[in-house]
């Protein structure tokens, strides 16, 4: 043994030797390799085979070679060192062509340089060793008769003149010019130049060069002989495209330590790993937890190796049949199939053959047996097969180790005969064969029946078919007699169509079908009273000792011996750990059994194990195998092992008995059948978490993200949970198990069926969608279903979302059952009321469905506004001051010269606060009430009628108040009748609940000049400017008269007691929405108060004005006024609005010019507003001349004066008044103005004043009439639309929301700044100095006084109006308006009551029937001409009784205004005892369902 | 007072703003105002507070306040754990009372004493331009609401400038949190208590 131990070391020596000179040969055979390489280079390139060898040299032996070639002839020839040439190509910078040969050339000169050097070197060195010099002056030294004169020669200073120097420096200076050179020059002659470009090559890009510094190169070049050289075909420098160096060659800069700042320097630390790599474990945190994973690495198998022998392929090719054959022995699928057929049988037989049902039951069982039977037919011949092929192998052993004598492998196979008992065997056998046979013939009877009945089928349709042919054939004949030819032809179209006679099916032969089912019997099964075979496969044979094998063989065995093989553990593709080198052994099995613990850090993403095979010193990587990472359920000690198989592809031969593998060799002696078996095996090892001391697994927690990705599906995944991973797509599984049937009771398919159950009856399903964010369910504390249903949670969730009703809900409480369902009642409440229309509320069905809509037309725009609103700008955050310009600074200088204390102050603006920090009580709304002009007066007694009744009055009055002769038992009704003054008005305000009222003044120009301070709080205490802009509370501003009455009974007190009662008559009313206030900060003028159109009980004064001055020009406007100043104390800075940018179908340029239009209009006058993008309902930005549009208006307006066309445009302007007027700014909230078209705001009957200016204009342009729009400032709406005529050389502007009119002049006009016109073609910015009305002109066409949108540098593109071609208006039901009328009436004469509560409230019927009457007038005239005669008549009727009383006008939205309005006059208040009511309503309806309502509302007071 | 069942708990503050560092100026006082989200209420103590000017001693570079601070919250819901928003103000070289930083800290969690110094800053004038000017005019820009500097939101838009440094002290003590289910106190560190609370949120 030793002795051949020995032998094979030399011999592994010896062949160490032999590698040993065979890999300096291999080195050789590389140099050769590149020799022939340069070869190849010079053949094409001759010029540059020196260069290349150079370079090469340099490579090898870099700072040699360079000495070396300095010194070489070639390099002698001109050829430079590589270090030259590096320096010199890091030098130069200049962009050259074709590198080699600039290499080349460059080098040359260079070359030549170096040697010129090297020359003068030497010959300074051949001087100083010869010394000549000093032998020189030894010479003569001896020489000292010559003086210095002799030396020295003086002589004047040699001048140049400069012009000779010129010369001669230009005979040897140059001085590149920096022009372009002609591309001729550069190029030889007569050769245009060629563009590799264009001729569609790809050229670099080459780097950039300065064009000056590029054209003296060239002209340097072109000076040179060759110069041309340098140039390419395209007449550049040649040049590569881009020869800068990616990363910087240069040599870092190393400083002396010393020369560093001490607190620049760096200090060294070591290294530290950071422990959060990424992918590390999640809750790797404390230190404590530490995971470790076990790798036991068992054994490793080889089913086959290069080198096994012969036998050894057939033993393991035995080996792994005898173990196929144990596992299907083990499952035993022939007998578990032969019970089921026997069963089926069984139970098909007990179904009574009965209904429909068990019929289909027993054709599916028959089914089912039938594929069960093959099946097992199948399981059958695959034993037999198998067992046959086991002994064929066995039998092909034994000859191979006959045939070579000798014995490899110790395996041994004895098969078992069993005895069967003979009979019982040959019954089951022919029992079985009959059953089968006789199923067989049933199917195929049932096949012929059913074959029998399709030719019964075609055999009926084919004598059908003959009948008719014979019935055909016999008219045939007769008419065969006149038209032969085409009975011919028409007798073969008919035969064509024949069927073929069906053959009746063959009877099936059965006794054929036996000797079938006998013969296939014969194959797959095991004869009747044939022993059962049982292979045992052993392994006790003898193994041919070595000494005995042949010469091959023994060196084979000495291979094997030779090997060792070991195994590198992988984690995470790091090298953890290695087997130790195990000897592979005789059978071809090597076992390893070592555990290696890992502690882990990093989350497992592999494992591999890598085997190795060494032969003596040299290893080989024999394969890779690829572990799983076990779940964390897979813990030490209950792991099973697991065998990995493995194969490599590796080719090895051998010329010893070794079979080598991926080679093919032969059994048998003549080569053929050839087989080729790669190196495969099985590696036997178990990875799992270790357990720890305290039997804590050390396994991450499985829901950590294990393995990055996949935990969240894992979590879905059923089958990975019962530890089949892998498999995760449920449908199809559950699918495949339908579809072949699982057997449930199968303990095989046990997990399966329990899953598939677990599948059908819950819904864990994997999902089939890809989820983005698949660790947010890892993060969710709570399922979806117990957020939605906690009440807490959302409560919390519709706080947090702002919705209005939990915005500021304060103190969610931390308990569940401490939510009340109550909270989210009134929310729900409102949700539900979105779908259903609360036709109580509205009265009218068609104004509660437009309702509805502006509803949510607001909820979308203030859910567009929630978001905008948490954009910030700085202002918002920062409060910084304004840098003042120069203008205020030189203002505020010239301000120090004024007056300490002016004579007429001007209001100063005060400091604006923003509404973040304030509380309620701190915003005080402040109403400054200055003097009334023309207030009503009482009627007086016996004076004569005012003259005025028909002074001047155009048709602008609006408001008459005739008055005419008064009866004389009138007066007595006033007891202080000529003492008292014409009227004692005072103002009381209203605003949020709280009334205050200033002091009575006297007469009909009163001045009061009161403040009057009211509180003011925001709702739900928020105080944001978004809540404040939606405040919808109006001021109410009412003008009373105070009126005393002596109650006093007795005469005798009268001396010493003053008992008066108070009584108020409303006189008139302002109202200003808070919105204006806020928006406006500031509101001060003189306001137009509204009067109904008769007070009973008053006059207008007018006795009193003169014709002529100041009255004159005010009484052009009718009516009473108010001098009021209001204002917020502190002052708010209103919401911006949100400029938020709107998609928009206008052109880009259009939008650009409309904005470009608005910034230069704001630059110049920002007063004015300039309006030319309007967002319309859908939020899209239009252009705001598509609104104007000539539209018809009712042909009942124009119908009812024919003649009259100022009437009638009278008539349209309150038509279009009487569309309720919704303010933008309250329904959205400061967000944004929209515009709707006229048809919509017609739909929705609400809008801005915008909308009912378009539609007035609309209306006036079909008129006929010339009209704009107005973009303005006017009191108290504030930036608003009005509409302006022309008609009869006067401008008219029209107030669209009130139907009022007001001339150019006229000082009451409430439109103060007018900022452009808009008609239906263009936009007019007003460019004027004044932007009044009275002040400016209106003639557009001149360009210095209103500067155009669309002008000859930008046409009008022709734009088509978004407005409908025409108005239908649909005719209002006569009995919905008299049905709303009733219940207007009725709901108001409640309210009065409810008002009183102190006092009966008695209604005197007979007036208002009187009323009633009076009130149809009243709308037919438009509420100017009074009916005066019906007035008389009132009051002839109602002598008795002290009336006092007047109509109210609105326009009908909703029920809840009129209520107001009514309950604003204070009527109710009257507190004598003996007060009567009258009360009557009417609605006059208008086409298009707008509706005029007047209300008439008195109270009498009995004289007695 | 002790029940079963609280249906709050309660949160103690106490302790003081210690000092101030301000390396340049000088005769600064400070104002202090918690902020709380929704579901928290102040019980008793001071809400808001203003403290007397202090100026630097002799050599030494702190201001010292010892401005103390007491109140009690209750809540339901540790989300909108209050802040205490500090500001300081002092005047500047020609005498106006200008802003020298706003700064905030949330309230610690956990009961004991806590010591915080939080770092202070100013927002920044939009240009050099604005800048003089306002140091001419001694109208610095400031924050609308000193709140704005205890939220999130909105802050994209400033530019601040970092100034110094305000200690403050703590003493905390709560009541009921646990058995509301909020642990803030546990072996680990704060840290593991957040997220713990977070999760019961």
């Amino acid at each position: 043994m030793t002795e051949k131990l020995r032998a094979a070391k030399s011999k592994a020596a010896s062949l160490l030797e032999q590698e040993s000179i065979i890999e300096p040969a291999s080195r050789l055979q590389s140099l050769r390799d590149r020799d022939t390489l340069t070869r190849f280079d010079r053949d094409t390139d001759p010029d540059l085979q020196a260069d290349e060898d150079s370079s090469f040299a340099a490579r090898l032996k870099f700072r040699d070679a360079a000495r070396r070639a300095a010194k070489d002839k070639r390099a002698e020839a001109g050829l430079p060192t590589a270090e030259e040439a590096y320096n010199f190509f890091t030098f130069n910078f200049d962009p050259e062509p074709q590198q080699q040969r600039r290499k080349k050339r460059q080098s040359r000169r260079r070359e030549a340089e170096l040697e010129r050097e090297h020359e003068g070197e030497e010959e300074s060195e051949a001087r100083d060793e010869d010394a000549p010099l000093v032998r020189d002056e030894e010479e003569d030294l001896f020489i000292i008769d010559q003086s210095a004169q002799d030396f020295l020669e003086v002589r004047r200073a040699e001048y140049i003149g400069y012009s000779r120097r010129l010369q001669r420096e230009r005979e040897t200076l140059f001085v590149p010019s920096m022009r372009p050179v002609p591309a001729s020059s550069k190029l030889p002659e007569n050769v245009r130049p060629r563009y590799l470009e264009e001729e569609g090559l790809y050229v670099g890009e080459r780097p950039h060069v300065c064009l000056t510094n590029q054209n003296i190169l060239e002209n340097r070049i072109l000076k040179q002989a060759e110069g041309r050289k340098w140039f390419g075909d395209d007449g550049c420098i040649i040049a590569l495209p881009d020869p800068i160096k990616e990363s910087s060659s240069r040599p870092p800069l190393f400083h002396l330590e010393d020369e560093l700042d001490p607190a620049l320097q760096a200090v060294y630390r070591k290294a530290l790993k950071t422990k959060h790599v990424n992918l590390y474990i999640a809750g790797m945190g404390d230190p404590q937890a530490d995971y470790q994973l076990d790798v036991d690495v068992s054994g490793l198998i080889f089913s086959h190796h290069p080198l096994f022998s012969r036998e050894h392929v057939l033993a393991a090719r035995l080996a792994q049949m005898y173990d196929q054959h144990l596992t299907r022995q083990h499952k035993n699928l022939t007998r578990l199939l032969t019970d089921k057929v026997t069963q089926k049988c069984a139970s098909k037989t007990k179904l009574p053959a009965l209904s429909q049902v068990t019929q289909q039951r027993i054709a599916e069982y028959k089914h089912e047996v039938r594929h069960t039977r093959q099946l097992r037919d199948v399981e059958q011949e695959k034993d037999r097969a198998l067992l046959k092929s086991i002994i064929r192998v066995w039998k092909e052993l034994k000859a191979l180790r006959d045939f070579q004598r000798f014995t490899n492998t110790p395996f041994k196979l004895f098969i078992r005969r069993e005895k069967v008992d003979g009979e019982q065997d040959e019954q089951e056998f022919e029992n079985d064969i009959m059953a089968e046979v006789s199923e067989l013939e049933a199917e195929a009877e049932e096949d012929y029946q059913r074959k029998m009945s399709e030719y019964r089928r075609q055999h009926e349709e084919w004598k059908s078919w003959k009948r008719k042919q014979k019935a055909l054939k016999k008219k045939q004949k007769k008419k065969r007699q006149q038209e032969e030819e085409e009975e011919d032809e028409e007798r073969e179209e008919e035969l064509g169509e024949e069927p073929e006679k069906p053959e009746p099916p063959e009877k099936p032969d059965t006794g054929d079908l036996e000797e079938q089912v006998r013969e296939k019997a014969a194959r797959i099964r095991r004869k009747p009273g044939e022993p059962v075979l049982i292979p045992e496969l052993t392994v006790s044979g003898p193994i041919t000792p070595n000494e005995q094998c042949p010469r091959a063989e023994f060196a084979r065995r000495e291979d094997v011996a030779k090997r060792a093989l070991f195994i590198k553990v992988l984690y995470n593709d790091k090298e953890v750990s290695r087997t130790d080198s195990r000897t592979l052994n005789m059978d071809f099995r090597v076992h390893f059994g070592q555990i290696f613990n890992l502690k882990i850090v990093n989350w497992p993403e592999s494992i591999k194990l890598q085997v190795f095979e060494s032969v003596g010193s040299s290893t080989s990587q024999l394969t890779e195998v690829c572990v799983p990472v076990p779940e964390s359920s897979v813990l030490t000690g209950s792991a099973p092992f697991e065998e990995m198989e493995f194969s490599s592809n590796q080719r090895v031969t051998f010329n010893h008995e070794g079979v080598g593998s991926g080679v093919p060799f032969s059994f048998e002696a003549d080569g053929t059948n050839t087989q080729t078996l790669l190196t495969s095996g099985k590696l036997s090892c178990c990875v799992s978490w270790a357990v720890g001391e305290d039997d804590v697994p050390l396994a991450p927690p499985s829901s950590q993200p294990g393995g990055g990705m996949y935990s969240g599906h894992r979590q879905m995944d059923a089958i990975a949970c019962i530890g089949a991973s892998g498999l995760n797509d449920m449908k199809k599984l559950g699918k495949w198990a339908a579809e072949s049937r699982l057997d449930p009771n199968d303990p095989n398919n046990a997990s399966i069926m329990q899953l598939l159950s677990v599948v059908s009856s819950g819904d864990v399903a994997v999902p089939e969608y890809f989820r983005l964010e698949q660790l947010q369910e890892e993060f969710n504390f709570l399922s979806d279903e117990e957020l939605q249903r906690s009440r807490r949670f959302r409560l919390l969730r519709l706080r947090s979302q702002e919705v209005p009703e939990f915005r500021h809900f304060k103190c969610v409480p931390s308990m569940e059952r401490e939510v009340s369902e109550k909270v989210f009642q009134d929310y729900e409440k409102r949700l539900k009321e979105g779908e259903i229309i609360d036709t109580k509320e509205h009265i009218d069905a068609h104004r509660a469905l437009v309702a509805k809509y502006l509803q949510r037309v607001r909820e979308s725009v203030i859910n567009r506004f929630l978001i905008a609103k948490h954009h910030f700008i700085l202002s918002d955050v920062v409060s910084e001051d304004e840098v003042p310009s120069i203008g205020v600074l030189g203002w505020n200088l010239f301000k120090l010269a004024e007056p300490k204390r002016p004579l007429k102050p001007c209001r100063k603006e005060r400091k604006k606060v923003t509404a973040q920090n304030l509380s309620d009580g701190d915003i005080k709304l402040l109403v400054n009430i200055v003097r009334g002009y023309d207030i009503p007066i009482r009627r007086p007694y016996a004076s004569k009628p005012p003259a005025s009744a028909k002074s001047g009055r155009s048709f602008t009055e609006p408001f008459t108040a005739p008055v005419s002769s008064q009866t004389p038992q009138q007066g007595s009704e006033w007891p202080f009748g000529q003492v008292t003054p014409l009227v004692r008005p005072f103002v009381e305000v209203s605003f949020q609940r709280s009334v205050l009222q200033t002091s009575t003044a006297e007469g009909p120009n009163p001045c009061w000049n009161e403040e009057i301070v009211l509180p003011f709080s925001a709702p739900n205490g928020d105080y944001s400017s978004t809540s404040l802009q939606s405040v919808r509370d109006e001021v109410f501003i009412n003008i009373f008269d105070e009126l005393l009455y002596d109650v006093v009974e007795d005469e005798r007190e009268r001396g010493n007691t003053i008992h008066t009662r108070i009584e108020r008559h409303w006189l008139g009313s302002i109202k200003i929405p808070f919105s204006t206030i806020y928006l406006q900060s500031r509101i001060d003028g003189t306001f137009k108060v509204s009067t109904p159109p008769v007070l009973l009980g008053y006059s207008k004064e007018r006795s009193l004005g003169s014709e002529g001055g100041y009255d004159a020009v005010r009484s052009l406007s009718e009516g009473t006024f108010l001098s009021l100043f209001i204002t917020i104390e502190p002052q708010l800075v209103p919401g911006d609005t949100v400029r938020e940018k709107f998609d928009s179908q206008e052109g880009e340029r259009l939008l650009i010019a409309s904005e470009v239009f608005e910034k230069e209009a704001s630059g110049r006058f920002p007063k004015r507003p300039c309006l030319t993008t309007v967002i319309d309902i859908n939020g899209k930005t239009v252009f705001v001349t598509r609104f104007i549009r000539p539209l018809n208006p009712p042909q009942e307006l124009l119908d009812a004066f024919p003649n009259s066309p100022q009437e009638t445009a009278e008539v349209v302007a309150r038509y279009v008044s009487l569309v309720p007027s919704l303010p933008d700014s309250v329904s959205f909230a400061g967000v944004c103005d929209l515009w709707s078209t006229c048809d919509q705001f017609l739909t929705l009957l609400a809008g801005d004043e915008e909308e009912h200016a378009v539609l007035l204009c609309n209306y006036f342009l079909s008129m006929g009439k010339r009209a704009w729009l107005i973009i303005g400032i006017a009191i108290p709406e504030g930036p608003t639309a009005y509409v302006l005529t022309y008609e009869q050389n006067r401008y008219l502007i029209w107030n669209p929301s009130t139907g009022q009119h007001y001339g150019q002049y006229d000082t009451f006009c409430p439109l103060q700044t007018i900022g452009c016109l808009i008609s239906s073609d263009n936009v007019w910015f007003n460019i004027q100095p004044y932007a009044a009305p009275v002040r400016m002109s209106f003639d557009v066409s001149k360009p210095n006084l209103w500067k155009a949108f669309f002008s000859r540098a930008f046409p009008d593109p022709g734009l088509s109006s978004v407005q409908p071609e025409g108005l239908v208006y649909r005719h209002t039901d006569r009995a919905v308006a008299v049905e709303l009328q009733d219940r207007i009436e009725k709901v108001l004469r409640e309210k009065i009551m409810e008002w009183r509560p102190r006092h009966p409230t008695r209604w005197n019927r007979y007036c208002i029937s009187t009323l009633r009457q009076f009130l149809p007038k009243l709308e037919l005239s438009g509420g100017r001409e009074v009916a005066e005669e019906h007035r008389l008549e009132l009051q002839s009727l109602l002598g008795e009784y002290r009336i006092s009383g007047f109509p109210l006008h609105l326009p009908f939205s909703e029920i809840r205004p009129i209520i107001e309005a009514v309950h604003s006059t204070g009527v109710h208040k009257v507190e004598a005892p003996n007060v009567e009511f009258a009360l009557a309503v009417y609605v006059h309806p208008y086409p298009g369902n707008v509706l005029s309502v007047w209300v008439y509302i008195a109270s009498l007071v009995s004289a007695h | 007072m002790t029940s079963n069942n609280p249906a709050v708990f309660l949160l103690m503050v106490n302790g003081q703003i210690e000092a101030a560092d301000f390396p340049e100026y000088d005769d600064l006082y400070c104002k202090y105002c918690f902020v709380y989200g929704h579901d928290w209420a102040p019980t008793s103590g001071l809400e808001e507070g203003i403290s007397q000017i202090t100026s630097k001693g002799r050599g030494s570079q702190s201001l010292v306040w010892n401005f103390p601070l007491d109140i009690t919250f209750k809540s339901t819901n540790p989300f909108g754990w209050p802040q205490i928003v500090v500001s300081v103000y002092g005047p500047d070289t020609f005498g106006n009372d200008v802003v020298r930083g706003y700064g905030a800290v949330h309230i610690p969690f956990t009961p004991g004493k806590h010591t915080k110094t939080i770092p202070m800053f100013v927002p920044e004038s939009t240009s050099r331009l604005q800048k003089f000017t306002s140091w001419l005019m001694g109208r610095r820009p400031e924050f609308t609401d000193p709140k704005v500097v205890a939220q999130g939101e909105g802050r994209e838009v400033t530019r601040v400038r970092s100034q110094g440094f305000v200690t403050l002290q703590f003493n905390i003590v709560t009541k009921d949190m646990k058995k509301l289910g909020y642990e803030t106190t546990s072996e680990h560190s704060a840290a593991t208590g957040l997220t713990r609370t977070s999760q019961q949120l």
